[in-house]
């Protein structure tokens, strides 16, 4: 097999994969980074439900990590992204995103900061070359660990349940923390981290060990309402939290064909994250500029009334002109509300006036709704449990 | 912080730095020139002691350019500067017999080709010449229209068929001029030669020929494509515009050697020497070439990362090695030696010269410019002796053996020399050879590059040295650039001049 002829051989399996693909009945299976991965295992809505109501466990492997040690580990992540790295505590994790000299987002993700000078960097999109040619000039080590880390989500109200059942005491662990337990002769690293706005771990271990996790987790977890969960289910659960994915929410600035598509972290609502008084990063004279003229575009997220799925609906500004287009959405059985993300022209930012053309199909036939759209805070679902510490019981 | 000891700073005293400092202390600004050598000038200064009593310019020999906004403003004359020769003929040494030009004149079965092309590129040369006197047009706007306009219209007059033909030109390469056009292998060389001379180029490489229409386009104190050498020699012009910038204000530190660049929120406030001397200043404006600026001075820290690949991947590759001898009598060369002299026979030598430099390997019959400039005054060397120096190319900028490529290369070029003066190497008594790796040490030119970056065609004007930094501003408020590596290049002071009304344009 040679680099050239990579493209053509069938998707990697990750080490979980023995398991996985027992249990996936429907053999429903995505492209996620190179990887096999379930997309649902047998029914979505079950699948959302223990997220929800009980516990899920979804394979993370594919996600992109990049390993980043050296003494200037810390600088050169305070160069790259936007937020203040020098600030994160160890054993701490945090949001975080970068971007291009002009400021437009590359790619957001979560910085893991294992010791004082070593990073994980975990996110959707390949970065190696930019990760490399943002070194220069400082004395760091960036390899891809993406291989060389199997990954779960334990994500729901019963996942800390779980991990005690499990014999793994986190009682003491905060959101955005992290802590090593030992397990099968190996280190287990947990991070209260996730993807669902819920509850939730993350769980991060050597392939060789990565079975033997599993299989203990399930085993404990059963009486939890343990469950497999594929990408359908997790993503919905995604745009209930109102949480962003590259590619879906916005374009990653290098992979843009047209010049327009790009985004700022301030027209994304990342601006929170932005550290102005750091120093300097990459993209932060643009950014600057930016604050001071305003941006194009903002990203909202809308209440819909009904209950019809605004996927992919482009938004009217008093029902004629075209103001900004949905990025995702979904009628949310958690908190039964039609929600969606979008993007609108920034002056659009309130929302007054805007309306969203959806067409619901019902039994064969297209109908056209167009439908009054009301600005609603982000997160859309955050409970209580998410960040209680020690976390509830159930 | 404490007050700034000035409003303007230069680092470095070659002369667009010293052009530079000069027009922003004309100004009304308080300027300070910092440079690293014991002396100004850069690659005009003076070489230090070759022999006894042998002066030479230590890279530099020949003017080509001299800016007449710079001379007039700076009252070069009244500083001492006046001339040894001017329109200085180029002698072409042949197995066929040495050739002389002067411009457009020639002898020869070619002379009335060789008058009608250069005539024809010398009308294009001048109508490109506006555009070294004002910062690159930007493509994104914010541009001087008005003057933008007129140089245009300039080109437009040409005619559509020179217009036709100036835009075959731009893209064309040297050697298939130089085939079509002219039959003399002198003529065919000569201008292969100087369209290489100091790029990384073979004059087969595209784009070859608009760099002889840049020479061309020069002119030194009010004489077109007049070839230069002033009283003195090139350390005598970097005398005078010293003297010029002394007389407008300017304060001139030599031995102070920059380290960083110091800057506070994002904004250059002044400079650390390497004794760790701090001098604050409220404009810092580096004329020693943008990749050492940016790259070493400043740091890739206070610089966002696309813009450092770039200019990492900006091309600054040296090709030019510097040979000075110090002789005992003068060489014969069977001609006059009051001229230039070119060891290059025909236009493949050239091309088979710059072969070999693409694999870091050197050429075993390089091509040489070679200049006496004790045969044109007295005072550059003792009574009866002379010095020569001489521009050997081409070098490997990154030869895979440095030290076997400096001994061969010298003698290689000592091989061309005997073969062309016979007896010379008996007369040497001293000398001095300076690849491009060593230029770069000791002259702090990226790459050994003559013009601080390479200038071809996708790094010229609003290219040059990247789009970003192509109006000799920078990311870093307060941090200006200037020098060989901004448009439009070369020593003639009009990038120094050039950066100093853009500072002036932005109020700073
Ligand atoms: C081998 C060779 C031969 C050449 N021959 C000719 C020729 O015959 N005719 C011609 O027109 N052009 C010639 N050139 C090109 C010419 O030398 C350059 O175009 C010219 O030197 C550019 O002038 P400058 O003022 O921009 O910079 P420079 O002349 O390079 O001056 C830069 C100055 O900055 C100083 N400096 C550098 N680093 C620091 C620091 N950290 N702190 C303080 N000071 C610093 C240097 O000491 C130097 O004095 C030649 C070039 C080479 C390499």
């Amino acid at each position: 097999m040679t680099a050239t002829s990579l493209h053509r051989q069938p998707l990697a399996e990750t080490p979980f994969h023995p398991r996985t693909s027992a249990l996936n009945r429907l053999h429903n299976w995505g492209a996620w980074a190179g990887y096999r991965t379930a997309g649902c295992y047998g029914d979505t809505v079950m699948e959302h439900t223990a997220i929800r109501n009980a516990a899920s466990l979804y394979d993370i492997t594919p996600m992109i990590k990049y390993r980043i040690t050296g003494p200037d580990a810390a600088a050169y992540l305070d160069r790259l992204t936007v937020r203040n790295v020098s600030n994160l505590a160890e054993k701490a994790v945090h949001y975080t995103a970068w971007t291009d000299d002009a400021g437009q987002m590359m790619d957001d993700g979560t910085l893991f900061r294992l010791g004082p000078q070593d990073f994980r960097l975990c996110c959707q999109e390949r970065h190696l070359p930019w990760l490399r040619d943002s070194a220069w000039g400082f004395d760091v080590v960036i390899a891809d660990e993406t291989e060389s880390v199997a990954a779960l989500a334990l994500q729901g109200p019963t996942s800390a349940a779980v991990l005690r059942a499990c014999g793994f005491d986190i009682d003491g662990l905060k959101p955005f923390r992290m802590a090593e337990f030992a397990f099968a002769e190996t280190n287990l690293l947990i991070s209260r981290t996730g993807f669902t706005g819920d509850l939730g771990y993350e769980l991060w271990i050597p392939p060789a060990q990565a079975l033997a996790l599993w299989d203990h987790l399930m085993m404990q977890g059963a009486p939890f309402g343990l469950m497999p969960v594929g990408s359908d289910a997790v993503m919905l659960a995604r745009t209930e939290a109102g949480f962003l994915t590259a590619n879906l929410d916005f374009i990653p600035a290098q992979q843009a064909l047209r010049e327009d598509r790009s985004r700022s972290p301030l027209e994304l609502g990342l601006g929170w994250m932005v550290d102005w008084n750091k120093g300097p990063f990459t993209g932060r004279r643009a950014l600057l500029a930016e604050r001071e003229t305003g941006g194009r575009w903002a990203l909202v997220g809308l209440d819909i009334p009904g209950n019809v799925s605004a996927e992919g609906a482009i938004l009217y500004h008093r029902k004629t002109a075209e103001a900004g287009f949905i990025t995702a959405a979904c009628w949310s059985p958690t908190l039964k509300r039609n929600l969606a993300l979008a993007q609108v022209q920034a002056r659009h930012a309130d929302c007054r006036d805007l309306w969203v053309e959806i067409y619901a199909l019902r039994e064969l036939q297209y109908v056209k709704l167009m439908l009054p759209v009301r600005a609603t805070p982000r997160p859309f679902f955050a409970p209580e449990r998410r960040r209680a510490t020690p976390p509830p019981a159930f | 912080m404490p007050m700034p000891s000035c409003d303007v700073l230069v680092i470095g005293g070659g002369l667009n730095g010293l052009a530079c400092a000069t027009r922003l202390a004309q100004t009304g600004r308080k300027v300070t020139l910092v440079e690293a050598e014991p002396e100004t000038g850069g690659a005009t200064r003076a070489l230090p002691d070759l022999a006894k009593g042998v002066k030479a310019p230590a890279l530099a020999h020949l003017l080509w350019h001299l800016d007449p906004r710079v001379e007039k403003a700076m009252t070069l004359d009244r500083h001492g500067l006046a001339w040894a020769a001017r329109d200085i003929a180029t002698t072409v040494l042949s197995p066929l017999g040495p050739l002389t030009v002067t411009g457009a004149q020639t002898s020869g079965p070619d002379a009335m080709a060789w008058n009608r092309l250069y005539s024809r590129l010398t009308r294009m040369a001048e109508r490109l010449e506006p555009f070294r006197r004002m910062a690159p047009p930007r493509l994104g706007g914010g541009n001087d229209w008005l003057a933008l306009a007129r140089h245009a219209l300039g080109l437009r007059l040409l005619g559509a068929r020179e217009f036709r033909d100036l835009l075959r030109l731009v893209l064309i390469n040297a050697h298939d001029v130089a085939t079509d056009e002219l039959t003399d292998p002198r003529l065919r060389a000569l201008l292969c030669f100087d369209a290489t001379l100091g790029a990384w180029a073979s004059p087969r490489n595209p784009n070859t020929l608009i760099l002889w229409l840049d020479r061309l386009a020069g002119q030194v104190a009010g004489r077109k494509q007049s070839l230069s050498l002033p009283k003195g020699g090139l350390p005598a012009l970097a005398a005078a515009m010293t003297a010029a910038a002394r007389a407008a204000g300017v304060t001139i530190r030599t031995g102070a050697r920059v380290a960083r660049i110091d800057i506070a929120a994002d904004r250059a406030d002044g400079v650390t020497l390497q004794t760790g001397e701090m001098l604050s200043a409220r404009i810092v404006v580096s004329a020693i070439g943008p990749k050492p600026t940016l790259l070493n001075l400043v740091g890739a820290r206070h610089l966002d990362a696309g813009l450092v690949t770039r200019l990492r991947h900006q091309k600054a590759r040296g090709a030019t090695a510097k040979l000075h001898l110090a002789l005992s009598a003068a060489p014969d060369f069977g001609t006059d030696l009051r001229a230039r002299l070119l060891i290059a026979p025909d236009e493949q030598a050239v091309d088979l010269a710059f072969n070999p430099v693409k694999y870091g390997e050197t050429p075993a019959a390089p091509v040489m410019e070679l200049l006496l400039s004790s045969a044109f005054e007295p005072g550059h060397a003792p009574e009866g002796q002379h010095v020569l120096s001489a521009n050997v190319q081409f070098a490997p900028h990154a030869p895979k053996d440095a030290f076997s490529a400096k001994t061969s290369l010298l003698a290689a070029a000592m091989a061309q020399l005997e073969r062309a003066a016979p007896g010379i190497g008996a007369l040497v008594t001293a000398s001095d050879f300076l690849m491009p790796q060593d230029i770069e040490a000791r002259f702090g030119m990226a790459g050994g590059s003559w013009h601080h970056g390479d200038l071809s065609v996708e790094q010229m004007l609003f290219l040059r040295p990247l789009p970003e930094l192509s109006r000799y501003a920078t990311p870093v408020a307060g941090l200006w650039l200037t020098g060989a590596g901004t448009h439009p290049g070369g020593l003639s002071g009009a990038a120094g001049w050039n950066a100093a009304e853009a500072i002036e344009r932005a109020g700073a």
